[in-house]
């Protein structure tokens, strides 16, 4: 008879599990849905388990997982949650001091930016990685982490304040 | 260095604090002669303090039961495979597979959360702990052994720092349970909780959960559930548990 096996791997990957929820909350601003989220990303990460060698950024790996995850989730999901950006313009109360804002008003403008940016966003601003770090979980260039950053932060400064999205304008025909 | 060269790069580097102390200065030079520049880096680092405000109260929230134990959502798996084993040696058909992966889960999260329980309402108790105390250990097994209907053993954990405290009878789901108490020269208590199902159900791993700060170690061995509970950390619960193990599977 062998004694139980302890599994190291979830061990050590369950510390993560706050930040996961911490991230996915503000990734969907939906508590259900970000708790599935995260569900979702521990089962995949531990049938992939095999694939992270350990000594190696377990925290970086399990974000690449859910960054996966999310972006299957999106691509598959018929009834996108993407708000046209015009919509959640009007939607936002306007004007608005920028000292006093409500999260659901965040939560709104966040929802409201592109993923690809809402994702560097809070993982540069929340999660607080390091460039480098963001890069390596969405599979990226540094380059286009600073890009993607840049458009996101002026984009969501501009959604919050209920200014036009000048950015948006000049790149769509 | 010449504040034209600062960047959009730079900028956001300093909105994050991740510029080296030269680079941060000139960046500091340079907004202070743009303003439109300084008020868009000001809010963005105003971006990254509301970020955190509105979303590091998750971080404190208790973690959902469906999320914790990682490695409870593992088991299913090696199970089914055993379980399609026994499937293809013995005709299973796949709702009787279901049916079993889903109680067995069901039973043994049962037998954590009772566990956590009995050792939250018991291992408090100053004067009435255990119902036969440990000077009168060979009449507690007898005793226990009988009402549960098999032969049980008290594991010794002295060697760990543990004496036994006594033990008693609890209800548990299927019939009567019952709970060894032990604690250590500081008062901290563990107490191993044992119960036993109908029907074998071969043997399971460590598993692990938490209940309002207990935390449990649970594993099936045959008929017999065995959950040890205790508030020290997860590393030394495991360490006991595994000496529990040894001693019951010599």
């Amino acid at each position: 008879m062998n004694r139980p096996a302890t599994d190291v791997f979830a061990t050590q990957a369950m510390q993560y599990i706050p930040r996961l929820r911490r991230y996915a909350r503000a990734l969907t601003g939906d508590a259900s849905a970000a708790d599935d989220l995260v569900q979702d990303t521990l089962e995949r990460a531990l049938v992939k388990q095999s694939l992270w060698r350990e000594g190696t950024d377990l925290r970086a790996w399990l974000f690449t997982v859910m960054h996966n995850v999310f972006v299957n989730q999106i691509r598959s999901s018929a009834a996108s949650r993407t708000v046209p950006i015009d919509d959640a313009i009007a939607n936002l109360p306007q004007p608005q001091s920028a000292d006093r804002l409500e999260i659901r008003d965040l939560d709104t403008a966040l929802q409201a930016l592109p993923e690809e940016q809402r994702t560097v966003l809070l993982l540069v601003g929340l999660e607080q990685m390091t460039y480098a770090e963001t890069a390596q979980v969405l599979d990226v260039p540094i380059g286009t982490v600073m890009s993607r950053l840049s458009r996101g932060r002026e984009r969501l400064r501009r959604l919050m304040r209920g200014l036009p999205d000048a950015v948006s304008l000049k790149v769509v025909k | 260095m010449s504040e034209s060269r600062v960047n959009e790069s730079d900028l956001q580097a300093y909105v994050d604090g991740r510029l080296s102390a030269a680079r941060s200065a000139a960046v500091a030079q340079y907004l202070a002669q743009h303003d439109e520049d300084a008020q868009r880096i000001d809010a963005y680092r105003h971006q990254n303090q509301v970020l955190q405000a509105a979303y590091d109260p998750v971080l404190a929230e208790p973690v959902p039961a469906s999320l914790q134990p990682v490695n409870r959502r593992r088991m299913p798996v090696q199970r089914y495979a055993i379980a399609a084993v026994l499937m293809l040696v013995s005709g299973f058909s796949g709702w009787q597979l279901h049916a079993y992966v889903a109680t067995e889960r069901a039973q043994t999260m049962y037998l954590a959360r009772v566990a956590a329980v009995a050792h939250a309402v018991y291992s408090p108790e100053v004067r009435h702990p255990v119902e036969v105390g440990a000077d009168q250990e060979a009449h507690l097994v007898r005793w226990l052994s009988k009402r549960l209907g098999t032969s049980l053993k008290i594991p010794h954990l002295a060697a760990q720092g543990y004496s036994l405290v006594g033990g008693r009878l609890l209800p548990g789901d299927r019939g009567p349970a019952a709970q060894f108490m032990y604690q250590d020269t500081q008062g901290q208590r563990l107490t191993l909780y044992v119960r036993v199902s109908g029907e074998a159900r071969g043997q399971t791993a460590f598993r692990f959960a938490q209940e309002n700060g207990v935390g449990v170690f649970y594993w099936l061995d045959g008929r017999i559930g065995y959950a040890l509970s205790g508030e020290s950390d997860r590393a030394e619960l495991l360490r006991i548990a595994d000496v529990v193990y040894r001693q019951l599977n010599p």
